[in-house]
């Protein structure tokens, strides 16, 4: 069995967004099986349309956001669903949508981006998850 | 041109200005290019490649063959050995 590493993603901003990401990547990179359990803002920046829309930066952190946008953009540093698309290329990352989420907001699997394979329970990730050596909230 | 100074390499990757973990990516999608017993090198100016990189070539097994310091970059050197 290969060393698993499970990210619960609850935030929606860039910053956390590009952080979920990255780690994911170097999970994958090193060869960990990676989880990735979407729920609340972490589910919504995963909508189809929000994937490239959403701008919104950690609030404690409100005055680096535009310079920090800024210098990701002036240093081409790849959209956090690129990095997230090539970790899903190199090893075994597998993203999963909160049911409760979907069904509290009037959302359906067809709304999210196909990155995110499957629909599951609390209950489900944790019984995936409970292998996991690195467990992250995020 | 010595041999000294000149690391003949299969496969050249310039990760120059990428972000991590973008030159790591950028390394094991080359490993997959090449062929056994091939090399290919990596130009990284990412700090945490000096790390991540000498890790990762240990645990997939590759040869470290040489890290070469140049100016505001590394040149990391791959041995694909399976």
């Amino acid at each position: 069995m290969a060393d698993k590493m499970s990210i619960i993603l609850f935030s929606g901003t860039v910053d956390k967004l590009m952080a979920a990401a990255t780690l994911a990547t170097g999970g994958a990179a090193m060869g960990q099986d990676v989880d990735i359990f979407l729920t609340f803002w972490g589910l919504n920046a995963f909508r189809k349309d929000q994937v490239r829309t959403n701008m919104k930066f950690s609030a404690d952190f409100a005055e680096f956001a535009e310079p920090a946008m800024q210098a990701m953009q002036a240093k081409n540093v790849p959209h956090w669903m690129d990095v997230l698309r090539s970790a899903t290329e190199i090893g075994n990352v597998h993203v999963k949508a909160c049911g409760m989420t979907l069904e509290l907001f009037g959302w359906t699997k067809d709304d999210l981006d196909d990155i995110v394979e499957d629909v599951i329970g609390v209950g489900s990730f944790v019984e995936e998850a409970k292998d996991a050596r690195i467990n992250l909230f995020i | 041109m010595s041999e000294t100074t000149t690391l003949t390499v299969d496969k050249s990757i310039d990760a120059r200005g990428s972000f991590c973990p973008g030159p790591l990516l950028e390394l094991i999608r080359g490993v997959k290019s090449v062929e056994v017993d091939q090399t290919l090198e990596v130009l990284s100016s990412d700090p945490g490649s000096n790390k991540d990189i000498p890790i990762w070539v240990t645990k997939a097994k590759h040869e470290l063959v040489a890290i070469v310091q140049e100016e505001g970059y590394n040149r990391f050197v791959i041995r694909k050995t399976h």
